[in-house]
Order: structure tokens, then C-alpha cells, then sequence
């Protein structure tokens, strides 16, 4: 039982991860909610789906392991880069016109696409769930008594390589080099010659191939997805990212390895806690708990320094 | 109460208003004028259109006090909430629970009326209490939480006792009675049709009217000024020595308060509630209201409620029309509806962050550079 809830939650975790890291790097520069975070994610999903099933009509089932990898590789290269010039369409549309502006009104354009987009998904794909192709052969590892399917295992395995990409590529880059200075200090990095709109270009476009990646994983690992899940996924990589402390990227990926640890947990003994009062569908419920209780006691997370400004 | 401000048809203060003035009608006319006109609109619309724009009518006048409700806590405190619509949903369960046959007792529609009021603002100081001295963003995302967590809930409470009813709703729910009549019904008088969408429309066009000269009052009390203060500069007002934290959670008991006020009669009026009606849509929509009318501006708000509640209903229209030009029918014309809210939204807030009706002054609030940390360290 513990052991499987471990699993399962660092699945969830990897996943909440990459979506805090996406989430965090554009805070970290604007100091902006970006809302629509979830729904590239979602648009991630379904990209995926649809592409694979494109490329499945062309090939058939495929018969060995090694197409089926090369099949969901190109997958989720197309999902991730859509994904980024999604990132990049957004900044433009919603955030750069409001750069100079009070932080609501950002906030309201950023969740104004983020309903455009959602509900621009559900006139393309529909109100439904729609399936994931079945890629992967059924089964995968058992670790003791814990399971852990195919779709788990390539998650477990790719976020934290990307982890590890994202690592170098923000400390050997120019680019990266330059989006960790803009984070430091804006003003400071644009007097030092550094071209912040780019910067911050390259942010959303990191971020939002991040969120793509992550999509398409979990589409995979659920086997459906819904032009609805973007919601959630945006409501847990703000919970994630605060319990890590926001704008700080090695919190992130703590902080969404531990939300998914909780929720996992949470989930899994919720109804012996309550008496068979609560059950699963209260999953949602923990990462507000978490979100609200950070944000009252511990404002900068776990590993931020900077504390929140307060009124 | 003075001749000029308490009128029905001119709750905003007749000589005060900026555009009252500029007409030469005397204030009496245009007093007599607007009750006219809110008398007959009804029969009107029923006889010209049918009686299911009678219906849309009283949702627009319903989500005018939503929408009024939700602008004391962004228009005049500078919060946004966006769980707005939890407190909605708190003041319609409350009707729902208490008068239907879900726990079998039936209390009066009048006295559930301030009841569900109350139950929203505690509601809404209690989790207002714990986040409002968080930056606003963060607050926003919180009520965004908050909202979808109500939902949840009423989704669920139907197992293992069965509360809420799930996601099939509570249904008969009583209407409301005015001296041993039913509301909801319709009535010959003089041989005169009164269905009772006209009826509700008369009641909440009431309640409507109400709740703007309140607010109106409210806004321009002491803890009006004081919310204008906070939202121009927080950190002038408490110098000055206002009590941010308090005021904070007036703004938001007050708008709550609105919203369960205004779940009570949306209950009462379809005889059915059920979670569908709360999603973070409506949340959405309401804030689109409050932002296109103009934020902080009460007729701007009321304006901005009217507007985006009938121009969805004829997108029907849209299917017929795609029908006859394309031959066949694309996409749902109802279903249109987030997406046109949603470009609105962006679009006013990117080009009029004022709204319609909304000042100036307002304009260089939305739109002057941002007081934050970052611009802050810079020394801007």
C-alpha cells in the first residue's frame, strides 16, 4: 500500500514538477501569474493525441517497441513545440501589452486566453474525454508490491533528464545565462545589454515546450484527456511552486515532487481517515490545503528567500 | 432620505451623476419615465418576442446584482476574487436545503433571503481572514481554488449522507409567496396576462434597485472612501491610518453577502439548483461583466451585466444562420458564449481597462505603471 502510493506519487510529481518549472521561470521573470500555463499543458494533451492518431493511420499498430518509441518520440517533439509557439503567441497577446501595467490586469488577460483556450478546445476535440491511443504494451515493472505501468516508468525516466537539460541549458547558455540574470534583476539585466524581451520570450518558450512534454506524458499515463484538465494542472503548478518557493526552480521540482507525494498519500488514506466519509474524489482538495497553508505561514515556500510582499 | 438620491429609476443620485446632469428633463420626468419603462418592459418584450426573452430579462436583472456584488470587492476595494461564484452557489444551496423537499422543510423565501446574504459573508470573511493580506494575484488564485473546491463538495455531499444530491441537483424548490400567493404562477388580472417571468422580473428588478442604492450609499461612506484609498495605494491608506485588514474583509463579506442574496433568488426562480450552475464559467462571466461595464462604475456594471447576459442568448440565432449560408450547422451557437467573453475580456482589458462607462481616473489606475518589488528595487 505505501509502497504503491509512493509510486504513484512521484509519478504525479515528475508531472507537477515539470509544470512548476514552466510556471516558475516565467514568475521568476515578470513576477506574473501565467494562467494559461494549464491550458498549453491541455493543448499539449491533445496535440499529442492528435498527432499520434494521424501518424497511426499512416503506419498501423505498430509492431515492435522500437516504432512504437520512435512514434511517441516524434509525438512529443511535435506536442512540446506547438506548445512553445503557443508560449510565445500568448506572451504576446496577453502579457506584452500589459507589461507596464498594474498585476491584475495582466492576471485577467492571462485567464481571459486561458478560457479562450479552453473553450476553443472544446469546440475542436469536444466536451468528452478522448483516448490516447494504446502505444505501449499493458503491464510494466513491479518494484516489491508497488506496480508501475510502461507509461509511468517513461515518466519517471524523462522528466528528470529534462530536469537535467533545463539545468544545463540555464547554466552554460548564453540564453540561460541571461534569463537567470533577467530573473535576478530586469532593470539591471536590460542596462548590462541584455535584450529582456527576448529573454522573456525564451522563458515562455521553455516553458510552454515544458508543459507540452508534460501533457503529452500524462495524456499517455491516464490513457484520455478533456479540454478541462488545464484548469487543475494550473491550479497544482501554483500549489507546487509556492510550497517550493515561487520563482526559484529547484524548488519547483521539489515542491512538485512533494505536492504529488501528498496528494498521493492523501488520496490513499483519506477514507480510513475519515471513516469512509471522503473518498477519491476529494483528490483535488489537497493542493488548495497546501496552497493556503504555504502561502499563510510560510509565504516563500521552501527554498525561497525572498518573502512574499505582504500588505 | 433626500428628494435626489433615493428615488426608484435614479438611485445613483440624480443631480450628482455626470450624465444626469447633461440632460434638461427635469430629474421628476425621468423618474417617472424609467418606472414606466421597467413596468411595461415585461409585457412589451412578452408580446413582441415571446415570453422566453421575458426570461432572459430577469437573469440579466439577476446577474446585475451578481455583478453589482462582485464590483464592491474589485471595482471599489481593487480585489479580485474569482470564486465569486462559491458565494453565489452558498445563498442558493441555502434556499435549496431550506425550503425543498431535499430536507423536507420549507422556510419562507423572505427570510431566507437575508439568511443566504449572511451565510455568503461568513462564508466570505472566513476565507477572507486567513489570505486577504496576501498579494493580490495570490489572492486571486486562492478564491480561484476556493471556488472549485465548493464545487467539489456540492458535487459530493450526496454520499454517505445524502446532503447536496450530487451532481443531480436539488429540484422543487419552493417558490415565493406575497400574501398567500405563490410568485410563480401566472395570474389574469383585469384580463390582463401576469406570468410569472414578469412577476420575477418586478421582484428582482426590486431587489436590483435596492442593492445599487445601497451599494451606491456604501460607496460613498467613509468605508467607501476608505476601500478607494487601499486600492489606489495601500501603503498611503495605512499610513493614514485605515485598517486595511478590516476593510479588506468588509469589501469581501459585502460582496459575498450580494452573491448569496442573489443565489437565493436565482434558487427560487428555476425551482432547481445543482452544481453546473457554479463553475469557475460563471465566476468568469461575472468578472467580464464587471470589467466591460466598467470597473467600479455602478451603471457601467449594470450595464456591462446586461449586455453580456442577453448578447449570448441571441447567438441561438447563429444556428439557423450557418444553416441557411454553410448548409450545415458548425458549432453550437450557445456554445460560442466563453469564447466571446473571453475575447471581450482581453480585448477591454488591453485597449479600454476602463470599461464602457467607466472615468479617467479609473483609465490611469488600470493602466499607470506597476507598484510591485521588481519595479520597486528598481527605484521607478
Amino acid at each position: 500500500m505505501i509502497g504503491q502510493q509512493l509510486v504513484n506519487g512521484l509519478v504525479l510529481g515528475c508531472i507537477y514538477a515539470m509544470l512548476a518549472l514552466g510556471f516558475s521561470m516565467v514568475f521568476g521573470i515578470l513576477r506574473l501569474i501565467n494562467f494559461a500555463h494549464g491550458e498549453v499543458f491541455m493543448i499539449g494533451a491533445m496535440v499529442s493525441i492528435t498527432v499520434l492518431n494521424l501518424l497511426l493511420a499512416k503506419t498501423g499498430q505498430p509492431v515492435s517497441l522500437l516504432v512504437a518509441g520512435g512514434l511517441l518520440l516524434v509525438t512529443t517533439v511535435a506536442a512540446g513545440l506547438s506548445c512553445g509557439v503557443l508560449g510565445i503567441a500568448l506572451e504576446r497577446v496577453a502579457y506584452r501589452p500589459l507589461r507596464r501595467a498594474p498585476v491584475l490586469a495582466p492576471l485577467i488577460s492571462a485567464i481571459a486566453a486561458s478560457i479562450f483556450l479552453q473553450n476553443v478546445a472544446m469546440l475542436v476535440w469536444g466536451r468528452q474525454y478522448i483516448a490516447f491511443p494504446s502505444i505501449l504494451p499493458s503491464g510494466g515493472i513491479q518494484i516489491g508490491e508497488a506496480a508501475i505501468s510502461w507509461p509511468g516508468v517513461l515518466i519517471v525516466v524523462v522528466s528528470p533528464m529534462l530536469m537535467v537539460a533545463l539545468n544545463q541549458f540555464m547554466k552554460r547558455t548564453t540564453i540561460g545565462k541571461s534569463m537567470r540574470a533577467t530573473a535576478e534583476d530586469l532593470e539591471v539585466a536590460a542596462y548590462m545589454g541584455i535584450d529582456t524581451d527576448r529573454v522573456i520570450v525564451a522563458a515562455f518558450f521553455v516553458g510552454s515546450v515544458l508543459a507540452g512534454v508534460a501533457g503529452t506524458l500524462v495524456s499517455l499515463y491516464i490513457g484520455a484527456t478533456n479540454y478541462f484538465i488545464g484548469f487543475f494542472a494550473i491550479m497544482k503548478a501554483f500549489a507546487a511552486a509556492v510550497l517550493g518557493g515561487v520563482g526559484n526552480l529547484t524548488g519547483a521540482v521539489l515542491g512538485g515532487l512533494l505536492l504529488g507525494l501528498i496528494e498521493s498519500f492523501a488520496i490513499g488514506f483519506l477514507p480510513d481517515l475519515t471513516w469512509g466519509f471522503m473518498g477519491t474524489q476529494y483528490k483535488d482538495i489537497f493542493a488548495f490545503i497546501v496552497l493556503v497553508v504555504f502561502l499563510i505561514f510560510r509565504p516563500s515556500g521552501l527554498l525561497g528567500e525572498q518573502a512574499s510582499e505582504r500588505a | 432620505m433626500s428628494e435626489h438620491s433615493s428615488a426608484a429609476g435614479a438611485p445613483f443620485g440624480a443631480t450628482r451623476s455626470p450624465h444626469g446632469t447633461r440632460l434638461a428633463v427635469p430629474p421628476n420626468w425621468r423618474r417617472a419615465a424609467a418606472t414606466l419603462a421597467i413596468l411595461g418592459a415585461p409585457f412589451l418584450v412578452g408580446s413582441l418576442l415571446g415570453n422566453y426573452w421575458v426570461r432572459v430579462m430577469d437573469m440579466a436583472a439577476l446577474y446585475v446584482i451578481l455583478a453589482l456584488g462582485l464590483n464592491v470587492v474589485v471595482g471599489m476595494a481593487g480585489l479580485l476574487d474569482l470564486g465569486y461564484v462559491a458565494f453565489y452557489a452558498v445563498g442558493a444551496y441555502t434556499m435549496a436545503l431550506l425550503s425543498s423537499p431535499q430536507l423536507g422543510v420549507h422556510y419562507s423565501f423572505w427570510l431566507l433571503l437575508p439568511v443566504a446574504g449572511v451565510l455568503a459573508a461568513i462564508a466570505g470573511v472566513a476565507l477572507g481572514y486567513p489570505v486577504l493580506r496576501l498579494r493580490s494575484d495570490y489572492l486571486a488564485m486562492v478564491t480561484l481554488a476556493f471556488g472549485e473546491i465548493v464545487r467539489i463538495f456540492l458535487n459530493n455531499l450526496d454520499t454517505p449522507i445524502n446532503i447536496t444530491n450530487g451532481p443531480m441537483g436539488i429540484s422543487g424548490i419552493s417558490p415565493p409567496y406575497l400574501l398567500g400567493y405563490s410568485l410563480k404562477r401566472n395570474y389574469e388580472l383585469f384580463g390582463v396576462e401576469l406570468t410569472y417571468t414578469a412577476i420575477f422580473w418586478y421582484l428582482i428588478v426590486a431587489l436590483g434597485l435596492a442593492t445599487a442604492f445601497l451599494l451606491g450609499r456604501l460607496r460613498d461612506s467613509r468605508i467607501g472612501w476608505a476601500w478607494g484609498a487601499i486600492r489606489e495605494d495601500e501603503l498611503a491608506a495605512r499610513t493614514s491610518g485605515i485598517d486595511i485588514r478590516r476593510l479588506k474583509l468588509y469589501a469581501f463579506g459585502t460582496g459575498a453577502f450580494f452573491a448569496g442574496f442573489a443565489g437565493c433568488i436565482f434558487a427560487s426562480f428555476q425551482g432547481f439548483v445543482s452544481p453546473e450552475s457554479f463553475t469557475l464559467f460563471e465566476s468568469i462571466a461575472v468578472l467580464c461583466m464587471v470589467v466591460l461595464g466598467g470597473i467600479g462604475s455602478l451603471p457601467g456594471v449594470a450595464v456591462g451585466a446586461a449586455v453580456l447576459t442577453v448578447l449570448p442568448e441571441s447567438l441561438r440565432g447563429l444556428n439557423d444562420l450557418q444553416q441557411a449560408l454553410l448548409g450545415r450547422q458548425y458549432v453550437n451557437g450557445t456554445d460560442l458564449r466563453m469564447v466571446i467573453y473571453s475575447v471581450l475580456l482581453l480585448l477591454v482589458i488591453i485597449f479600454r481597462p476602463q470599461g464602457l462607462l467607466g472615468s479617467e481616473q479609473r483609465r490611469r489606475e488600470l493602466t499607470a505603471g506597476r507598484i510591485d518589488s521588481r519595479v520597486g528595487r528598481a527605484g521607478r
